[in-house]
């Protein structure tokens, strides 16, 4: 895919908040010493004033978002996905959650995909542990398009607003015209027949390339962006199980309570379907470029692709 | 109001905590009664707020940092008319809205939800920093507990407000000296407390936090000052106003039985209020 435009989704979401900036008065940017990495430089940039470096302390840094968001701005409150999620779990439950304020929490370096720097800094828990907070919305988007309109969705949303980026350049694949990001509704990119593949983030240009190379076996995949985690698109999800009857979820996360196991939630409870659940088997990441760590974890396409037609 | 009418506020403040938590069986009254004489200044005369109007959009904010104590917002909001006094004895209730902790959400008049120590006094930053960011001149309060300060997120917030020069944040320390598993500079010292404060390039006034004209003239202080934050570290007496409760560290967070209700507001009651 040497020809196809590549940009990391953080990218996306530095250059989508200068946009939102220009739109709207009361957006405010948190960080905490990453904004050369959150890519939220740009909007520092050109609202230098509603650019608010936290420095490292990021439980404060969200308790601020909380105060700003209880007295009327918009704050999106930027870090990697481990500090946003993991350190400051709790700042986000009971600062952000509880009282459902309209914090949005810009997680960039989530997954594997941070590659170098290891497991220490490869956060594949976030989405588990932001999904088990009442009212808090979750969203993995695939591409830089996607992640874009996420951005704009939730500014629009009156809430608080869990979003994951990722580090790495992945391909533009949302880029066409009819393309449109709802929250909660996931896109089908690809019919079939024989199964289907649910993914989110960098998986699911991987999971789609997968499906061309199912095809040539004669495996029709049926592919689904599920860019939304919470709340899930459950009827989305129950159709195509019921068409398909196989389903398996790609995701650079924990296989322990991130997307697969929010497929499985609403599978077991109202058609319960055969699912392969792939991602990070319950170990930690480590030391790599970011490239070779989705292919020693199987989530590139050939991996997917591979496990998708044994299971099959 | 005189000094004789904030004692008097302060005095039915502190009923209203006894039966609160007598009610609840369970609660904080201890520091809120330590806290009483701020609780009574803040929103008997400090704070421009509307209890008419709980949201008006240009209020004087308060986030109860040390959000055990809401026997004490509660019965002070109550006293100052934010919802019927009567509704303290459904505190911690299975049907009331009277949270165990301060709940935004469900109670009129409180800012900010909090309870989990060392959280609060962040949030406030976020507040002093929106009107800063909206040019608005509204000033924001917090009351933080001497035992929670031993929580490194305090000083993450006191680090970013000092470097931001939020002068219209005022941080107070409820220098009670004591915390659940004993005084605090047994279990783990924050003393000296102002200096640490200063060293974060705050404005510091330690006070008797029992007297009303140190408490206005602190205040006073603060606001007049520009280009800092300010910290009032004021020493209180642990279940003060309560013969039995004063300065023992077990009534931090157990509810007064009937007798020791009766008793406690038999001793309020001769306060002469």
């Amino acid at each position: 895919m040497a020809d196809v435009k590549k940009i990391a989704t953080r990218e996306s979401y530095g250059n989508a908040l200068a946009e939102l900036g220009k739109e709207n008065p009361n957006v405010v940017v948190l960080d905490a010493d990453l904004a050369a990495a959150t890519k939220t430089g740009v909007f520092k940039k050109e609202f230098p004033e509603r650019h608010i470096d936290c420095g490292i302390a990021e439980c404060n840094m969200v308790g601020m978002g909380a105060g700003l968001a209880a007295s009327g701005m918009i704050p999106f409150v930027s870090t990697f996905a481990m500090f946003a999620a993991g350190r400051a779990y709790e700042q986000v439950r009971n600062g952000v959650g509880y009282p459902h304020l309209n914090v949005k929490i810009g997680a960039t370096h989530g997954g594997i995909s941070v590659g170098e720097d290891g497991a220490t800094h490869q956060c594949c828990e976030d989405v588990a542990l932001m999904r088990t907070i009442p009212g808090m919305t979750v969203i993995v988007p695939s591409d830089d398009v996607e992640a874009k309109a996420v951005v704009k969705a939730a500014a629009e949303l009156d809430g608080p607003v869990y979003m994951r980026f990722g580090r790495l350049a992945v391909p533009v694949i949302n880029d066409t015209a009819d393309y449109k990001f709802e929250i909660g509704k996931g896109t089908v990119l690809r019919e079939g027949t024989d199964v289907t593949i649910i993914a989110n983030g960098l998986c699911v240009g991987e999971s789609l390339e997968a499906a061309e190379k199912l095809a040539a076996d004669g495996i029709n995949a049926k592919v689904i962006n599920m860019a939304t985690v919470k709340p899930l698109d459950d009827e989305l999800v129950i159709a195509a199980a019921k068409e398909t009857g196989k389903v398996v979820t790609v995701e650079e996360h924990s296989v322990i309570g991130g997307l697969g196991s929010a497929v499985c939630d609403v599978l077991s409870e109202k058609a319960p379907t055969p699912v392969l659940k792939l991602g990070v088997q319950d170990v930690f990441g480590h030391s790599g470029p970011a490239v070779e760590l989705i292919k020693e974890f199987g989530l590139d396409s050939e991996g997917i692709y591979k496990s998708v037609k044994a299971f099959v | 109001m005189t000094v004789a009418e904030l004692q008097k506020t302060a005095n039915e403040i502190r009923k209203g905590i006894i039966k609160a938590t007598h009610a609840a069986k369970s609660g904080h009254p201890g520091g809120s009664l330590s806290s009483a004489d701020m609780f009574a200044y803040l929103y008997f005369e400090e704070m421009n707020i509307d209890p008419e109007n709980p949201k008006m959009e240009d209020r004087d904010r308060f986030v109860l940092s040390k959000g055990h104590v809401a026997p004490g917002l509660y019965s002070t909001l109550a006293e100052r008319g934010f919802f019927p006094k009567e509704d303290l004895l459904t505190l911690r209730h299975i049907d009331s809205y009277l949270q165990g902790h301060p709940d935004m959400k469900k109670i009129p008049g409180v800012d900010m939800s909090s309870g989990s120590l060392g959280q609060g006094i962040s949030a406030a930053v976020g507040m002093a920093v929106a009107a800063k960011l909206q040019g608005k001149d509204y000033r924001t309060y917090t009351l933080l507990g001497d035992g929670e300060i031993q929580e490194g997120q305090v000083w993450e917030a006191a680090m970013s407000a000092g470097f931001r020069k939020l002068d219209n944040l005022v941080v107070i320390v409820d220098n009670n000296g004591l915390q659940i598993d004993g005084k605090v500079d047994d279990v783990c010292s924050p003393y000296p407390i102002d200096t640490k404060f200063e060293a974060f390039n705050f404005n510091v006034i330690n006070i008797d936090g029992h007297n009303f004209d140190e408490i206005a003239d602190a205040l006073k202080k603060a606001k007049e000052c520009k280009g800092k934050p300010t910290a009032i570290i004021m020493k209180t007496v642990k279940g003060k106003g309560v013969s039995f409760m004063e300065n023992q560290v077990g009534w931090h967070g157990s509810a007064p039985n009937d007798e020791q209700c009766e008793q406690a507001l038999n001793e309020l009651e001769k306060v002469g209020c």
